[in-house]
């Protein structure tokens, strides 16, 4: 019989066809599954709720800037809970999953350690602290913001953080497949939401549906 | 300025989330509607700076939303709109956990990433544009932004970095 760690393995290798390793960059039409992946069953060390809220507490206050990077080091390189197979299975269903896919991915790791409260713990770390820290800022900024020094330094990062968007943005389009229907959905909704300013709800229900219908009778 | 609905608010986010594949970017623009077009909470160069200010802190990107409630309704508009990022990774998440190991073989989940991704792309090349338009106001400001893509794209340097030369710009009124 097969443990469930092996189905899941399975499951995710059928599912996702994830890329071995290399980047964790996202890409679903990368279908290099026929990769031998390593079949060694994966010990699951023991983790206390505790060690949950500090190991996450630290990801989440040394991630400047993504999460991700950060969890990968404290969660593999130093805690050893997960191995990298197991830590790109786990991102890439959070990245399925609506909502922010570094949080999927600490309530999944929390869950799997230590239950609900593992989870919950997880997320307190996680989140308790940029939530501090960022209302902090808020003070500051309802305080000195309005200063012209701090208007320029804001305006001059507020440029740039826009540009970092539109990279993500542009490394993200370099993995769509050349065929015209990906782009087409994309179009449709950069149009819809970006130029039209249609409520996102309208534009995801009507779109959504219809790319993963697509997509699904391609494959088939 | 319009009163606040904190309920208000917070249903508008618990729906957003539920429909933000991708991650915190893909929600922008509908935040961005929500709160500047709509409501006449904020200014757009407002939305643009909390934006900023939250990818400078520690932690995930997503704290835009916490910063952006606690601005307009203090603690208890923080709690609106940040409570509703767990809902999805609370319930979703944990129910796909126990449905993966059930059924190990099910394709569909290929076929929602290849069909949600290009939508995603779409989504937070709109949440681009619309941060573009809060804060650039001429050719200078474009100039900077066209610089950062090729940076990033070029090297592999911390983003940080390129936050505080964009900092530095502004002061010597650069932008």
């Amino acid at each position: 019989m097969l443990s469930v760690s092996k189905h899941s393995e399975i499951f995710f290798r059928n599912l996702l066809k994830i890329q071995r390793r290399k980047s964790l960059q996202f890409n679903p039409w990368n279908a290099s599954s026929q990769e031998t992946m390593e079949q060694t069953e994966s010990h699951k060390p023991r983790v206390s709720r505790l060690d949950l809220f500090l190991t996450f507490s630290r990801i989440s206050l040394s991630s400047f800037g993504g999460a991700i990077f950060w969890a990968r080091r404290q969660l593999i390189d130093r805690q050893r809970w997960l191995t990298e197979r197991e830590f790109v299975d786990v991102l890439t269903l959070g990245q399925l999953l609506p909502g922010p896919n570094v949080l999927n991915l600490t309530v999944m790791v929390g869950y799997r350690f230590a239950g609900w409260t593992g989870a919950a713990a997880a997320v307190a770390g996680f989140l308790g602290w940029p939530c501090l820290v960022v209302i902090g800022m808020g003070v500051l900024y309802q305080q000195y913001g309005a200063l012209p020094q701090v208007q320029q330094a804001l305006a001059g990062m507020s440029i740039v953080a826009a540009g970092l968007l539109l990279a993500t943005v542009i490394k993200l389009a370099m993995v769509l497949p050349r065929r015209w229907r990906p782009w087409l959905f994309g179009i449709l909704a950069f149009v819809g939401v970006g130029v039209m300013r249609w409520p996102l709800l309208w534009v995801m229900g009507g779109l959504a549906p219809w790319a993963v219908f697509a997509a699904w009778k391609e494959q088939a | 300025m319009d009163r606040i609905d904190l309920s208000a608010l917070f249903l508008h986010f618990l729906a957003l989330w539920f429909v933000a594949v991708g991650g915190p970017s893909t929600i922008l623009p509908d935040i961005h509607r929500y709160v500047v077009e709509v409501h006449h909470l904020l200014t757009s160069a407002q939305f643009a700076e909390i934006y900023t200010l939250a990818q400078v802190a520690p932690g995930p990107n997503v704290m835009y939303v916490t910063l952006i409630g606690w601005h307009l309704a203090g603690w208890k508009g923080a709690a609106a709109t940040t409570i509703p990022l767990l809902v999805p990774a609370s319930t979703l998440t944990l129910l796909v956990g126990h449905f993966n190991e059930r059924h190990p073989n099910a394709p569909i989940g290929r076929a929602i990433r290849r069909g949600l991704t290009p939508i995603t792309i779409g989504l937070m090349l709109a949440s681009a544009t619309i941060l573009m338009r809060a804060v650039n106001h001429d050719w200078s400001g474009y100039l900077i932004t066209l610089i950062t893509v090729a940076v990033v794209l070029r090297t592999s340097w911390n983003p940080l970095w390129l936050l505080a030369a964009g900092a530095l710009a502004g002061m010597l009124g650069l932008v």
